[in-house]
């Protein structure tokens, strides 16, 4: 699908911990031929809600469209869309690099020091570097290993907090919790 | 709380939510089930199909009639495959349904065990909810949630995925009906400031117009809806799922808007200020090309499901809510009008279509008989009164165009999906569902051949539906557009039929062939003189046309009278 507007949007989903969300979460991308850019799952900070961050490449007026139809899942409990700037957001990078040739290059020290990684492992073959950062960031230091010969490159999914001071979701759930306790009360109502 | 076997658990789960008629087909992965069901036969009445898709098609009949979830049991692999299409439908046509299927022992699962498919993986994106019952304890919960998710909000299907090591374990049984999920609001609280807004908007238009849709029949807003068009004298359209919500014959009514929808509602829409649209989702088949729709209009989008609001057309003002209680809560809000002139506009419009197309449709002096005709004869013969159901493509369209509606839910038809065979098992749900109401299936030689073996169910049944089969020998829909479309080109349209007639007889079912229109009316009174199944075959003009019709992707500001005039 063409679209004429072109932004990263980083979807958050909050979800109850069902088997197969995934599937039904990452299916409304596919139905709608969107690439999903990054993803990573995990717990979230209220216990046994669990987080989805989602990086898609679309249209506002899309991403809107699609926030929607995951928000109509039975067990989605919300889900939102943020731009960068909504954000802090990191990810994180591992690099596997011939021990022999990074450090003839006599820029081993430099790099690391530069880049603010860490090597996670060092053996007579390899080195692992560990670089956190925003892509572009990851990608750099991918660059300049790339003469040395990178084995192995890995970056993970996007994480990302919003810049508001708790999950937008925390609202809700209270919100939800009022609604359980006056249903209830409303068939009691019913039963007299 | 007593011990039983999970195949009882999940009997006595259905009877706690009021079900006593299910649709269903036994194979290896759910026979204990079946066989439970044989000490229930008291309480719970299985209607046997002859196919899956039958079953999945019967029980969306009867949801549409009763309101309440049709039911279907089948059986693992081909048994659950063979009800995907149903699935899919009710889940476009928001039907509310609850279907089990059986599956392999869940030590097998994932090991391709003979008849083992991936039901919950290949109906997630089809199904508003789908679970797989793993183990007994799970029934009560899994049952209770399903229920609840399949009729609450804006209605549609879920699936049970039921392994067999569950259905034969033993639980100790406690039901407890579902009516709170932390993660789903299916009524969301209704917005004072858009309903402040949309009253607004309303009191100040000038030419204003109510479009409806199912969701007035869904939440049974229908006397809210009249009461609502009554005081503010807005002239109201439906969409074809929306037909019969409103009586035909209420004069605000102006009729059926989309593809070939009447004159009046389809060019009025472009013409209109403010369009009040409610429990409707703006589907292609009414909107066309969405850059000319309603271009001039603040739309008003009432629906009960966040995502529809904005998802096709923009809304100027979005109502989130029941339908129901959104109108009762607007109606206090909007002022007493009459909008006399504007409203007979509709009429004027409607008049051109009368006498370009209805006229000689329904009332031609010779040549072979119409469908339209058919149709109108058969609903006036009725009084008005029954329940329509329809297959898909021509007849489904003459049959919704002709046929007039007294009370609501009376027109069951395959709306979204468009599934050709849905018609012949729908009309047994359907009769299942209201054993009183007349109920007369309009289909076509190509519709009921996708579905035929349930004249078997029908027979085993004995249900008194009357199946009228309006053959002209083509896939009449398909041929139309290849007419139009496609330089008469009519590729693979034509069909060599049987004898419709002779094979109800085989089933035991009377019959009768009409050829010609002087042999129609007595056909149709023997055909409703008692309450058993008829088959009425009528043969109708080969290469007849449904008009009018607004060609795809062209503005619905225009359409086709017939194959050369355009209004």
């Amino acid at each position: 699908m063409q679209q004429e507007e072109n932004t990263l949007y980083t979807v958050t989903v909050y979800s109850e911990n069902q088997v197969g969300l995934l599937n039904q979460v990452s299916i409304i991308f596919t139905r709608r031929n969107l690439n999903i850019w990054s993803l990573s799952v995990s717990s979230s900070a209220i216990e046994g809600v669990h987080k989805f961050t989602i990086a898609c490449r679309t249209s506002k007026e899309l991403i809107e469209k699609v926030v929607k139809q995951i928000e109509k899942r039975i067990d989605v409990i919300r889900a939102f869309y943020y731009t960068d700037d909504e954000i802090v957001y990191q990810e994180m990078a591992l690099y596997k690099v011939p021990t022999d040739a990074i450090l003839e290059s006599g820029k081993f020290e430099k790099l690391i020091r530069k880049y603010n990684a860490r090597i996670l492992e060092m053996n007579k073959t390899f080195v692992v570097i560990e670089k956190t950062g925003h892509c572009q960031e990851t990608g750099q230091l991918f660059e300049e290993l790339s003469p040395y010969g990178v084995l192995q490159f890995v970056r993970s999914g996007r994480i990302a907090v919003t810049k508001c001071k708790v999950e937008h979701v925390t609202n809700y759930i209270e919100e939800q919790e009022v609604r359980r306790v006056q249903e209830s009360q409303l068939l009691c109502d019913c039963d007299i | 709380m007593s011990k039983m076997t999970g195949s009882q658990a999940l009997i006595e789960s259905l009877i706690a939510e009021g079900v006593k008629d299910i649709f269903g087909y036994p194979g290896g992965q759910i026979m204990p089930v079946f066989d439970a069901l044989y000490d229930y036969k008291d309480r719970i009445k299985n209607v046997l199909v002859r196919h899956e898709q039958g079953a999945v098609h019967a029980a969306q009949g009867f949801a549409r009639v009763t309101g309440k979830p049709g039911v279907v049991l089948v059986t693992s692999g081909p048994g659950a495959t063979n009800v995907l299409t149903g699935v899919a439908d009710a889940m476009i046509d928001s039907t509310p349904l609850v279907v089990i299927t059986g599956q392999v022992p869940s030590q097998l699962l994932g090991t391709d065990a003979f008849q083992e498919t991936d039901v919950v993986g290949v109906t997630l994106p089809i199904s508003k909810w789908s679970y797989q019952i793993r183990k007994p304890e799970d029934i009560a919960w899994a049952v209770a949630r399903a229920f609840y998710i399949a009729k609450s909000g804006r209605p549609g299907p879920v699936v049970l995925d039921f392994t067999k090591n569950a259905q034969i374990g033993s639980v100790d049984f406690d039901y407890k009906k579902c009516d709170y999920i932390r993660s789903y609001t299916p009524y969301p609280s209704i917005d004072n400031n858009a309903l402040a807004k949309a009253a607004e908007l309303i009191n100040g238009a000038k030419k204003p117009m109510i479009l409806f849709g199912q969701g007035i029949q869904l939440s049974h807003a229908e006397e809210q809806l009249k009461e609502m068009v009554e005081k503010t004298g807005i002239p109201a359209v439906c969409t074809l799922l929306g037909l019969s919500s409103l009586p035909s014959d209420m004069p605000l009514f102006k009729g059926m808007v989309g593809m070939h929808g009447n004159l009046g509602p389809n060019k009025k829409t472009n013409e209109s200020d403010v369009i009040i649209a409610i429990g409707m989702r703006f589907d292609d088949r009414v909107t066309s090309d969405t850059s000319t729709y309603a271009t001039q209009a603040k739309i008003i989008h009432v629906d009960i499901d966040p995502s529809e609001i904005g998802k096709n057309i923009p809304a100027e003002v979005g109502v989130l809510g029941d339908a129901k209680a959104v109108i009762e809560r607007l109606i206090p809000l909007l002022e007493n009008k009459e909008h006399k002139r504007w409203a007979d506009e509709f009429d004027e419009l409607n008049a051109i279509e009368h006498k370009k197309v209805i006229i000689p449709e329904t009332k031609p002096e010779e040549g072979y008989l119409n469908m339209g005709e058919v149709v109108a004869a058969v609903s006036a013969a009725c009084g008005d009164n029954a329940i329509v159901v329809t297959d898909v493509g021509q007849n489904q369209m003459m049959g919704a165009r002709y046929s007039k509606y007294k009370s609501t839910r009376s027109l069951i038809t395959s709306g979204g999906l468009g599934t050709m065979g849905y018609g012949l098992p729908a009309a047994i749900g359907a009769k299942l569902g209201a054993p009183e109401r007349t109920v007369c299936f309009f289909t076509g030689d190509g519709g009921i051949q996708m579905t035929i073996q349930e004249l078997g169910t029908i027979m085993q049944e004995k249900l008194g539906v009357k199946i009228i089969i309006l053959n002209n020998s083509w896939l009449g829909m398909v041929r139309q557009w290849q007419e139009l479309f496609f330089d008469e080109r009519y590729s693979h349209t034509a069909m060599l039929n049987p004898d419709f007639v002779k094979l109800a007889s085989a089933y035991g079912i009377k019959g009768k062939l009409v050829k010609s229109r002087q042999d129609l009316s007595d056909a149709i009174s023997e055909m409703l003189a008692d309450d058993e199944p008829y088959v009425m075959e009528v043969d109708v003009v080969e290469k007849g046309m449904v008009f009018p019709m607004i060609p795809g992707g062209k503005p619905i500001s225009k359409m086709m009278l017939t194959t050369t005039e355009w209004y």
